[in-house]
């Protein structure tokens, strides 16, 4: 089996047994970036010389048997919405910081690196991670490895694109309304959303501060467990995140092939509503027929605040927040100011013209809206209290099942340029992630199977509040009866 | 609910994003439609329903008010577009009189 092939944790074990290198390793990602990243474009920036050295030494250590740590050696790609210190631009995919360089790590970064990771590059994302699609960066939009005439989902659709084409094992993304799981089905892996306040967002660069929260890429559950294991728990630099005497971080992995039985799942009847695609239905159902055949029990539930009445309270909520996070783009403290001002005021109102996309242009001025005098109540005020009934639609349902399931996109991938012209269709490929993050549960997309396309599918499950040690075990049970992660896009090809 | 070109223009202004006129035109159509989406929750009868701001409960986190080494000011103002001696440098913002 070809390097890249392996998953992080086999990865892993052949850096342990001193099979593999890391610098071997690396370089096997690096060749794979070089070949394939030109078509797919899932990185905005590499890091070879620096991953070079770091496996280097991360070699040295292990030949001197020094237990280097979770992920010792292996390869890995963060989000470029994420703070790194290593000369890497963190740009969020936005001309306003274009070629900044953060003068400190991420909590998620300083955590990889003490496990041992060796960090190969910056993924793509929509600007600010504001989009499904991946099309609003602006530098370039990433393609799906399934076909590359279609999108990668976003925001985090750089980081789900390198996985599945395995540029990467496994990658960080950040997930607001969907941005983790949404581009993990249309790609085909495993994306998981932890509960807010499980991983530090110190040095994430802020969208919306009440829903943001990190996760991991993998191409099975168990990276995405591993990846989880390495980065939750409490840091001070984050006052949500929770304390370890509250929460603490359970072991992912050790139980993880151990089936939760017994398996109550809530099916909720919104999620196989008008505007799905009635191939992913039939994909899902499929899926959850699977779980049937394991014993568990299949229960019909209802969450009537959580489709089309959560994609308004998000863009509300989401929105309102963002244009307070971005007021910082001020042509002042970092990135690009205008060369043609009149005065302060203008100098402001150029470099953000000049800085930001249109998405993100949109968002701030809806979220200015909604807090502004005289709309504040209609908007902002009501939003918030569809919130609670969302949050007390997820409470009573997780008093009778123990998770929920449905699919976790409407559709599989669409194509380039499908939804650019008209935001609002765009965001109802959320309609299904959002409620999540607005509940702050937690939330896993997983693959289920494949179109007559060949785009994959993926099955959302969603469980509550740091519930992710058997979010995973639940996910596991499925992975187990079926075979999708062996899959590899076809422009994978036969590494040489 | 429409909003007017005005409007966008307002809205702009607060948000500090200098428009074009395509753009006020763009973003008056965009943001209507996406305000009529929002409307939607008018359907809901939210009277008495506590509004929740943040899905968990959040303390407020203290911590012993001891010194500590924080950013280099260097570093700090490293990305900055204009910085001078450690400070971030900006255009004049105080008209210095002689004019008048």
């Amino acid at each position: 089996m070809a390097t890249i092939d392996l998953t992080a944790c086999r990865m892993r074990d052949a850096l342990r047994a001193r099979n593999l290198s890391a610098v071997e390793a690396a370089g096997a990602c690096l060749e794979a970036i070089d070949r394939l990243n030109p078509g797919i474009r899932a990185f905005l920036s590499t890091d070879a010389q620096g991953a070079r050295r770091r496996a280097e030494e991360i070699d040295k250590r292990l030949d001197a048997g020094e237990d280097v740590g979770l992920l010792a050696g292996v390869p890995v790609a963060v989000k470029d919405n994420m703070c790194t210190d290593d000369g890497q631009p963190t740009s969020c995919a936005s001309r306003i910081l274009e070629n900044w360089r953060a003068p400190y790590n991420a909590h998620v970064v300083e955590r990889l690196l003490e496990e041992g990771a060796v960090i190969v590059g910056k993924t793509n994302m929509d600007e600010f991670a504001m989009g499904s699609s991946t099309e609003n960066s602006g530098f370039e939009a990433t393609r799906n490895p399934w076909d590359l005439d279609r999108v990668p989902g976003g925001s985090s659709g750089g980081s789900a694109a390198a996985v599945s084409a395995r540029m990467v094992p496994m990658a960080l993304g950040s997930d607001t309304g969907g941005s983790i799981r949404q581009p993990a089905a249309l790609c085909g892996v495993v994306g998981l959303k932890p509960t807010y306040g499980r991983v530090s967002r110190y040095g994430l660069v802020a969208f919306a501060s009440s829903l943001d929260q990190i996760g991991p890429f993998g191409r099975t559950v168990e990276d995405a467990a591993l990846l989880l294991q390495a980065t939750a728990g409490h840091d001070p630099r984050d006052s949500t995140s929770v304390p370890e005497a509250d929460q603490p971080v359970p072991d992912y992995l050790a139980a993880l092939d151990e089936p939760v039985a017994p398996l109550r799942i809530g099916v909720p009847k919104e999620f196989f509503g008008e505007g799905l695609d009635a191939e992913v239905e039939k994909i899902v159902r499929d899926a959850l027929a699977v779980y049937a055949g394991l014993g568990a029990e299949l229960v019909n539930i209802d969450l009537p605040h959580s489709t089309d009445y959560a994609i308004a309270t998000y863009y509300i909520v989401a929105t309102s927040e963002a244009s307070s996070n971005l007021a910082r783009y001020d042509g002042v403290h970092y990135g690009h100011r205008s060369s043609d001002h009149a005065d302060m005021i203008d100098m402001y109102m150029r470099s953000r013209e000049e800085g930001f996309g249109d998405e993100v242009k949109r968002r701030i001025m809806l979220g200015t809206y909604a807090l502004s005098a005289g709309y504040y109540d209609a908007y902002y005020k009501k939003a918030l209290q569809v919130r609670r009934l969302i949050r007390q639609d997820f409470d009573r349902a997780f008093e009778k099942v123990d998770c929920i399931m449905g699919p976790t996109s409407p559709t599989a991938a669409f194509r380039q340029g499908e939804k650019t012209d008209d935001p609002l269709t765009m965001y109802l490929s959320d309609v299904y992630t959002a409620s999540c993050n607005l509940a702050a549960i937690a939330g896993v997309s997983i693959p289920c199977g494949f179109t007559e396309a060949g785009l994959p599918v993926g099955l959302q499950i969603l469980s509550g509040v740091f519930t992710e040690e058997r979010l995973l075990r639940i996910a596991r049970m499925y992975e187990r009866e079926t075979d999708w992660p062996s899959r590899a896009p076809p422009v994978c090809g036969e590494a040489p | 609910m429409a909003l007017s070109k005005d409007e966008v223009l307002k809205v702009g202004a607060l948000s500090r994003i200098r428009l074009t006129d395509d753009e006020v035109e763009r973003f008056a159509g965009q943001l209507s439609s996406i305000l009529d989406y929002v409307d939607k929750l008018n359907e809901l009868d939210t009277s008495g329903v506590e509004p929740l701001a943040h899905a968990l409960p959040l303390h407020n986190v203290l911590r012993e008010d001891e010194p500590r080494p924080g950013l280099d000011p260097q570093k700090a103002v490293g990305g900055a577009p204009e910085s001078a001696g450690g400070f971030f440098r900006v255009p004049r913002v105080i008209d210095d009189g002689s004019s008048a």
